[in-house]
Formats: structure tokens, C-alpha cells, sequence
């Protein structure tokens, strides 16, 4: 596919490793030369020099043949106005814009149209976003995310004493009381597709998918022994903190924000009114421990230095800390602090390409191939995300009537917004996003594979 | 410096010019020239072997770490091993009986220069002189660039074909013409195959056999220069010297405007400053050195044909011949030696300096002149209408400087032979640019093989160096490339 990259920055750059990788045809836009001339050292890619907003720069770039737009310089207006110019160019494109401002986010997730923009990149709430998945369920040991954040696969460990020890799969809803899907468990480094007659076992680790309220509610009725986050300290003012404190008030836990700058608590604290702003510098333990580090249920670190987050995560886990989640811009080193006790590492740069090659790949597979395929269960398992479009086979016949074959199973059927976590009387309809879960005794490539000939 | 990688990507550059070999070895089989037949197959056997060995002996060579520094010391030491195997045939058939001067032809060869030590090239076996032309074809377009274009390259990093581009494909600022390195290197070479066979088919339309179209085309589309007759193509028809005339002027023009073309931005073409630059120099001087040489030839026509085939010939740096410009007027023969310097331009298969580099410092020098007077002004330099990168600018005076440094002490060292002083300088500037024939001793008529072992090595480096703009052969023998500092 023919994509152009407009700004060569931090988002820029490793998405056009990715998408290189990948097999397209990039060319970067950026005002730059000598980010141009890096790029086009480290990457078969051609660069343009220009303002990415521009007709001429766009023009040079070949946006008239291209299929894809993505703007992603750090300037929320030039991504705007890039998307909309581009797409007066070439009416068939498709674009990408990082807005990144929050007086600006739900303007253009309202009005997408009007800007021209096909998708929404904003790495800042989508940090938030997944640093409060974590936060919502410490019970859980894996958190999967499918069709653009709407479905959850959450990962449990059964243990001696859990109260589904024993217990058949069908009877399950009578423990839980919700309506949850086990889709795949591992067992002995085997993933089995469970039935109606599947009995839980000490140490099985189980895939499951509910909706959001769902899950804590099966969390609470399997009585795992999790403490619920309740208070979360945030050290850093920065816009991630602003997303996660706003995400966290919806989710009743309580958080605190530790910021250097007066100036910037002043306004965090007009922004965020049910949020406790202190001012402080939190790179001083000292600081940290008159806040009280110790009751926290858990702390997130979101200074502007990568290096500042890292010794602030560290001192976290010296004080006993639950649960620490440690932002790092510049992910490429996460090697090398692997065996530090950071916590959950959290890249919002890393997030934010993998959600745009995920889409970059949907737009290529209009043919009911996979648009995304998660490995699950050590890689012995699979949970792929399919659209049905009209040469589906049992569009609108109940799910119990299908002739499905052995060990695939469907987990959950998006519909725009709405996500139903499958029964036996779900049914698809043609636009519909479903996550098929197989073991990798069959072979699916295709949405139709999933059905018996 | 990741050795092994450097050494992985030799190999099949090895295996590409055995390959190229075959059709010499063919030739030579008909001919029933079996010295000939022999030399081709031994050094085909030796080069599978060596790129075998490499190819095994770095089979573990890690894929990252290749940056700009593999990638220049990777052109300049894929050169120098192509012309040494290039030169193996020459050397084992006894068809050119001294090392050196084996080495020498072929470098010429391959860096599209066309001097050469043959004191009478007729006397060469068919399937040596065929693989003596088809070596100007693959040195035209670059055998790495080639070599991207049929490899698939995968894994990081592959930016560093970048390097190997701006390293083979002559200019101050090189880009692709497509995103894709590989996509843009098989443009580039069909382009070439196109331009080469539409040659060879009119070259036949006028009446030259088979063998002679295709060494003659070979040596136009690389503008390199080898003939395979002792008069070059003096002795073919006006026609055929018009067709050569017209192609080698077509390979001096940047392969980039070929691109357009067939997009249809005939009027990018067409307002492409370089372009035009180039049409009018090659017009001008041509009707200059007319009306200097009018009282040599017998008609207007005969003049005009004369005088533009000598400018085509030296602007775009082949060194064919049909006159002996030697004999010439002083006038003449300085606009003949000015155009040496000119050179082709930049993208094209043509040497010397190009007309975009001079078109540049032109404009450079006429901006600092002005900058004496209005010392706050602040310009730019301009090129297409499109603001020139001031460090292109400065690369392009820094060039001029080496440019200049290699001719100096290469000149000083050719004149330790004793030779006139006419010679020596015409040597360095028609090996430098890649051109062939000098003046004097080394004009048209001429040859270089009087020259001693130690001036034709300097003039292999030199040839070496102006064909990959000097930096990779520069860099090979400069201490801070192997320095792990």
C-alpha cells in the first residue's frame, strides 16, 4: 500500500519502521531535512521536504495515489488541516491525525467527518486508557484488547482454593452470576476450547471475555483476593496524567497527582476537581514519603523523563507498592530494563502504532481475511478478529444453529459500538466485528473457515 | 565495521559478473577462440568459488550494524574486486600479457572511461572484445544498483541502500524515484535496457552487424568509449555516427527525466534546469568548435557532424571518436578540454563534474560575490525554483576541492614519466572524468600503454574514484574509516 507519513518525529519514525517491515510504500513528509535525511538513512522510504499541511508538500508526496494518510507531526492543528487537505486531494484516501489537545479531543471523535479523518490517534488517552484496564483489574494477569478497545480477553489462574476448582463449565454462571465466555483454557502448555462439559482444574489458566462491569463483578464472586485499587498516586503532571485522573474519577478510584510546577497544579486542579494536586517535586523521596507513598494502592509515574520514572518506580517498589506502572517514551531500551521491578511498562509511542498497523492491516484485508491475530496460551492458542461482510455464510441464523467446527468458538460480536459477549442466539450481520478463538488444531484464515463444509 | 556483511553482499555481486560472462564465453566458443574460451570458464569457475566461499564463511554475519560506513567501504571494495576478476579473462588468455594493463582495461572499462592500453584493438579475439564493451554496460548503471534491484534485501536498516545509490549513480543530491529502493533501482535499469536496445535497433536500421551494434551501444549507454574498430566509429556511416551522436547525448541526461517522461510531466522535463543548461552547452560549443575546424572538412554538413559528435562525445564523458581532435585548432581543442571538466548530468551514466554541480557553484559563488557588497543580505540558492540545502552546497564546494587535490597529485605523479606536459594533464583529466581519449600521445589516436606501472595504478585509482564520485575509494585508503575509534 501506498502510505504517506507526514512528521518524522517519535510516533513518525516507529511507525515507518513497522509499516517498512510490513512491505509498504512510504513516503515521509517533514519541515526537517536533516529528520528527513535520518529517516531516509535508516528506512527504504522517500522523504519530501515541506509543510505537511501544504497542497504543494502533499502534492510532491503523491497523496493523489496514495491510499493512506498519516499525520502525526506534533502540531494538532497542521494534522487537521494535513487530513483535510489531503483528503480535498484524493477523496478516496484514507487518514490518520494525531490530536493530541484535550480541548480538542471530542471535537474530533464528533466530527470526524468534517475533518476527514478516518481514525483518531491520540497516544496520550490511549495511555490513560490502558493504564486504567490495569488499574481496574489487578486480579487479572493479562488484559487483550480487540475491535479498536471494545472487547476484553482477561487472563485468570485457578487456583487450589478458587471456588471454580472442580466445577464444570456449565456450571459456572451459578459461582459467578454474570454472564462471562470462557473462551480457551491453558493446560500443561495446551490450549483446550472448552464445552459445556469442560471441568476447571487446579492451575488451569483460563481466557475470558465479559464486558468491562462483567469482569470486576467475576473478579469479586470468585472471591480472588485482590486488593481493588482504590488510590493511585500519579507522580507528573503531564497530559497522561490528565487523561488517566479524568478516567480514574469515572472509575470511583481516587487518584493524587504530584507536581513540580505550581502553575501546572493550579490548572490540573480547575481541570480535575474530584483529584488531589500537590505541588512537590516527586524525584524527592523525601517528598514522596510526606505524601504517604505507603497507603497508595498503587502508583503510575508520568514525568517527562523516562530516567526520573524509572527511580521513582524503583523507590515504589522498595516501599512495598502493590501495583506500579512506569512510562517510558523511548521504548527501545525496554530490554535492557526487563529485570528491573518497574511494574506494568507502559509505551504510549508503542501503543499508538500498533493501534495504527492494526488499522493499516484491516484496510488491506476488505476480503475476510484477519484483521488482527492475537497469540494467546504461550502461542498455542489464537483469538483472530474478523469482519462479516456479505459473502459470510449463516448471516443472521442464531449462533447454536451453526455448524461450527470442533475447537472454534466465537467470543464476541461487535456492532459499531455495541459489543455482545456471544450466546447461542447471537447472530451476524454484515459489518459486524467478531473474535473467533481457536487452538491451533485448525486453520483459519478466512472468516468462512470457522464453518464445518 | 560488520566485515562478514560486507562480504555476504560481494559474493553475490561475484556470482552477477560470472554471469555476465557468459555470453563472452559463448561468443568465444563460436569463434572457436580457445585460449579465450579457457580464460572465461577459469575465471567463471574461480568467481563461483570465491563467492561461494564467502557466501559460506558468512553465513552467521549479523544483520544489523550496517550503516554508512559498511556502505561506502562496500562500494568501493565491490569495484575493486569486480575489476580484478573483470580483469582475469584479459590476463589468462595472454590477450593483454601484463597484469597492470589487464587491470587498467578493465577498470576502464567498468568505470565507463575507455582508455585504453591496446595498441591495436583488432587484433583482440571477439569474446574478449565483447566482454571489453559489456563491461562499459554494467559499469553505466552500477552492478550494486543492479544488484538491489534483483536481491530482495529484508530486515533494518535497509536504508543504507541509500548510500550505495548516491555511491553508484553520479550527482550532488541523489534521491529515488519511488519509495521502494528496490522498485526504484529496477526503474532505473529498465530504463536502461530500453534506451540500449531502441540504440542497437537503430544502429541496425543503418547497417552494422550484430556484434558490432551491440559493443557499440554497450559502449554508448554506459558512455564509456570502447571501440571495437582501430578507428573507433570514424569508419562507420554518417548515419550511424548521427544515431551514436544522438544516443550518447540521451545517456548524459539524468535517468530521472526518462521518469517523468513516461508519468507525462513532460513540462517538468522540459523546464529542468539542468536540462537545459546541458542542450545549450553541447549547442553552443558544438557551433563554436564549427566554425573553428570550417576550413578542415569539405561541407557544412560534414562539419556540423563532426563538431557535435566530438562535443557529445567528450560532454557526456564517453570517448568515442570520428575525428582527431588532435589536429585540431588550439580553440577547439580547449573547449574540447573545458567540456572534459563539464561533464554529463547528475543521474545519468555520463562522469565529470556534471552540470548541476557547476550550475550550483555558479550560483554559489555569483551569492557570496553579492554577499561582499550587502554583507547582511541574506539569499538562497535556487535550483528548479526550489530552495538548494545549504549543506548540499557546501558538499558540492567541498567536492570541488578533492576534485581538484586528485588531479593535482595525480598529475604530479603521471609527470615523473617524462612525458609532455600536454599528455600528463589530459591523462588525469580523461581518466578522472571518465572519458578515454586526452591529447597528445593520449588523443584519440593514441593510447596510454607507454605509460609507467606506478602512473597507471594512480590513473586506476582516479578512474575508480571519478566514477563513484570520490568518496568511497577516498574513504577506502582514509584512516578513519578502519579506526575502531
Amino acid at each position: 500500500m501506498k502510505i504517506v507519513v507526514a512528521g518524522a518525529g517519535k510516533v513518525g519514525s516507529s511507525l515507518v519502521s513497522q509499516l517498512v517491515n510490513e512491505g509498504h510504500e512510504i513516503t515521509v513528509v517533514d519541515r526537517d531535512t536533516d529528520v528527513l535525511e535520518e529517516t531516509m538513512q535508516m528506512y527504504d522510504v522517500i522523504g519530501v521536504q515541506g509543510n505537511a499541511a501544504s497542497m504543494e508538500a502533499l502534492e510532491e508526496a503523491g497523496i493523489r495515489t496514495a491510499d493512506l494518510l498519516i499525520a502525526a507531526t506534533d502540531r494538532d492543528e497542521v494534522n487537521l488541516l494535513s487530513c483535510l487537505t489531503a483528503h480535498g486531494l484524493n477523496p478516496d484516501l484514507h487518514t490518520i491525525g494525531r490530536i493530541r489537545d484535550k480541548d480538542y479531543r471530542a471535537q474530533a471523535y464528533q466530527m470526524r467527518d468534517y475533518f476527514a479523518l478516518n481514525y483518531v490517534i491520540n497516544p496520550e488517552h490511549e495511555a490513560a486508557i490502558e493504564m486504567r484496564r490495569l488499574l481496574n483489574f489487578p486480579g487479572f494477569l493479562g488484559l487483550e484488547t480487540f475491535a479498536k478497545g471494545n472487547v476484553e480477553i482477561a487472563v485468570l489462574k485457578i487456583g487450589e482454593d478458587s471456588a471454580l476448582n472442580g466445577i464444570k463449565l456449565s456450571g459456572m454462571n451459578d459461582i459467578v452470576h454474570c454472564h462471562v465466555l470462557v473462551c480457551a483454557v491453558q493446560r500443561n502448555g495446551e490450549c483446550i476450547i472448552p464445552d459445556g462439559n469442560f471441568v476447571f482444574r487446579n492451575n488451569d489458566l483460563i481466557y475470558v471475555t465479559a464486558s468491562s462491569s462483567n469482569l470486576s463483578v467475576l473478579l469479586k464472586n470468585l472471591g480472588i483476593i485482590t486488593r481493588k485499587v482504590r488510590s493511585v498516586l500519579i507522580a507528573g503532571g503531564s497530559l497522561i496524567s490528565y487523561y488517566l485522573a479524568k478516567e480514574l474519577e469515572s472509575s470511583g478510584i481516587s487518584s493524587t497527582i504530584v507536581e513540580a510546577k505550581r502553575e501546572r497544579c493550579e490548572e490540573l486542579a480547575m481541570l480535575l476537581p474530584n483529584t488531589r494536586i500537590i505541588v512537590g517535586d516527586a524525584s524527592s523521596q523525601a517528598f514522596l514519603d510526606s505524601v504517604g507513598i505507603d497507603d497508595f494502592d498503587a502508583m503510575v509515574t508520568l514525568t517527562g523523563l523516562d530516567e526520573l520514572n524509572i527511580v521513582i518506580s524503583l523507590y515504589g517498589n522498595s516501599r512495598k507498592v502493590p501495583h506500579l506502572i512506569t512510562k517510558l517514551s523511548h521504548a527501545e531500551n525496554n530490554r535492557m530494563l526487563d529485570s528491573l521491578p518497574l511494574g506494568s511498562v507502559i509505551a504510549p509511542k508503542e501503543l499508538v502504532c500498533s493501534s495504527i498497523v492494526r488499522y493499516v492491516r484491516a484496510m488491506q484485508n476488505k476480503e475476510g481475511a484477519a484483521i488482527t491475530i492475537h497469540r494467546i496460551a504461550d502461542g498455542q492458542g489464537e483469538a483472530i478478529e474478523f469482519n462479516v461482510d456479505e459473502d459470510t455464510k449463516y448471516l443472521g441464523v442464531p449462533l447454536k444453529d451453526m455448524n461450527l467446527k470442533p475447537n472454534v468458538l466465537i467470543a464476541s460480536i461487535t456492532d459499531g459500538m455495541n459489543t455482545e459477549i456471544s450466546t447461542g442466539n447471537s447472530k451476524f450481520k454484515v459489518g459486524d466485528n467478531v473474535i473467533v478463538v481457536t487452538n491451533k488444531t485448525t486453520s483459519i484464515r478466512q472468516l468462512n473457515d470457522i464453518f464445518e463444509d | 565495521m560488520n566485515y562478514k556483511m560486507i562480504g555476504r553482499l560481494i559474493a553475490p555481486i561475484l556470482c552477477i559478473e560470472a554471469v555476465f560472462m557468459l555470453p563472452a564465453l559463448g561468443i568465444a566458443h563460436l569463434d572457436g577462440s580457445n585460449a579465450a574460451v579457457r580464460a572465461f570458464a577459469m575465471t567463471i569457475a574461480a568467481s563461483v568459488l570465491v563467492a561461494g566461499l564467502l557466501w559460506v564463511g558468512t553465513s552467521n554475519a549479523p544483520r544489523r550494524g550496517f550503516y554508512a560506513r559498511e556502505g561506502f567501504v562496500l562500494t568501493g571494495a565491490a569495484w575493486i574486486v569486480m575489476s580484478v576478476f573483470g580483469a582475469l579473462p584479459f590476463w589468462i588468455s595472454g590477450e593483454i600479457p601484463h597484469f597492470i594493463d589487464a587491470l587498467f582495461e578493465t577498470v576502464s572499462g567498468f568505470t565507463t572511461t575507455g582508455s585504453s592500453i591496446l595498441l591495436n584493438v583488432e587484433e583482440m579475439c571477439r569474446g574478449m572484445l565483447y566482454w571489453r564493451s559489456f563491461t562499459h554496460w554494467v559499469g553505466g548503471m552500477g552492478v550494486l544498483v543492479f544488484l538491489l534491484a534483483i536481491v530482495p534485501m529484508s530486515g533494518k536498516n535497509e536504508g543504507f541502500t541509500l548510500h550505495i545509490l548516491r555511491a553508484e549513480s553520479p550527482g550532488p543530491s541523489v534521491g529515488k524515484l519511488v519509495p521502494r529502493m528496490r522498485q526504484t533501482a529496477k526503474i532505473l535499469y529498465l530504463l536502461y535496457i530500453m534506451l540500449t536496445v531502441l540504440d542497437v535497433l537503430f544502429l541496425m536500421l543503418g547497417g552494422m552487424p550484430l556484434f558490432d551494434a551491440l559493443c557499440t551501444a554497450y559502449g554508448t549507454a554506459g558512455t564509456g568509449g570502447f571501440g571495437i574498430k582501430a578507428d573507433s566509429i570514424a569508419g562507420y556511416s554518417p548515419y550511424l555516427q548521427n544515431v551514436t551522436t544522438i544516443f550518447m547525448l540521451l545517456f548524459g541526461v539524468n535517468f530521472s527525466c526518462y521518469y517523468l517522461l513516461l508519468l507525462k510531466r513532460v513540462k517538468d522535463v522540459f523546464n529542468d534546469e539542468e536540462l537545459r543548461t546541458y542542450v545549450g552547452v553541447v549547442v553552443v560549443s558544438a557551433l563554436l568548435i564549427a566554425f573553428s575546424i570550417r576550413g578542415l572538412y569539405h561541407s557544412l554538413g560534414e562539419v556540423l557532424r563532426v563538431s557535435f559528435f566530438q562535443v557529445a562525445t567528450v560532454i557526456t564523458t564517453t570517448g568515442f571518436a570520428t575525428a582527431d581532435f588532435n589536429q585540431w585548432p588550439a580553440f577547439a581543442k580547449t573547449i574540447l578540454v573545458l567540456l572534459m571538466f563539464c561533464g554529463a548530468c547528475a543521474g545519468s551514466t555520463g562522469g565529470g563534474i556534471k552540470v548541476a554541480r557547476i550550475l550550483l557553484l555558479i550560483r554559489s559563488f555569483r551569492r557570496n560575490l553579492h554577499q561582499n557588497l550587502r554583507p547582511r543580505e541574506i539569499s538562497n540558492i535556487r535550483m528548479n525554483g526550489a530552495k538548494v540545502d545549504e549543506k548540499v552546497v557546501s558538499n558540492v564546494d567541498a567536492y570541488l576541492i578533492g576534485y581538484m587535490g586528485i588531479i593535482v597529485v595525480s598529475f604530479l605523479i603521471l609527470s615523473l614519466d617524462g612525458f609532455s606536459f600536454e599528455t600528463n594533464l589530459t591523462a588525469v583529466i580523461a581518466t578522472f572524468n571518465n572519458i578515454g581519449p586526452g591529447l597528445d600521445m593520449v588523443g584519440p589516436v593514441g593510447n596510454y600503454s607507454a605509460f609507467s606501472d606506478l602512473s597507471k595504478l594512480v590513473m586506476i585509482f582516479d578512474m575508480l574514484a571519478g566514477r563513484l564520485e570520490i568518496y568511497p575509494i577516498v574513504l577506502l585508503f582514509s584512516r578513519s574509516t578502519w579506526s575502531r575509534k
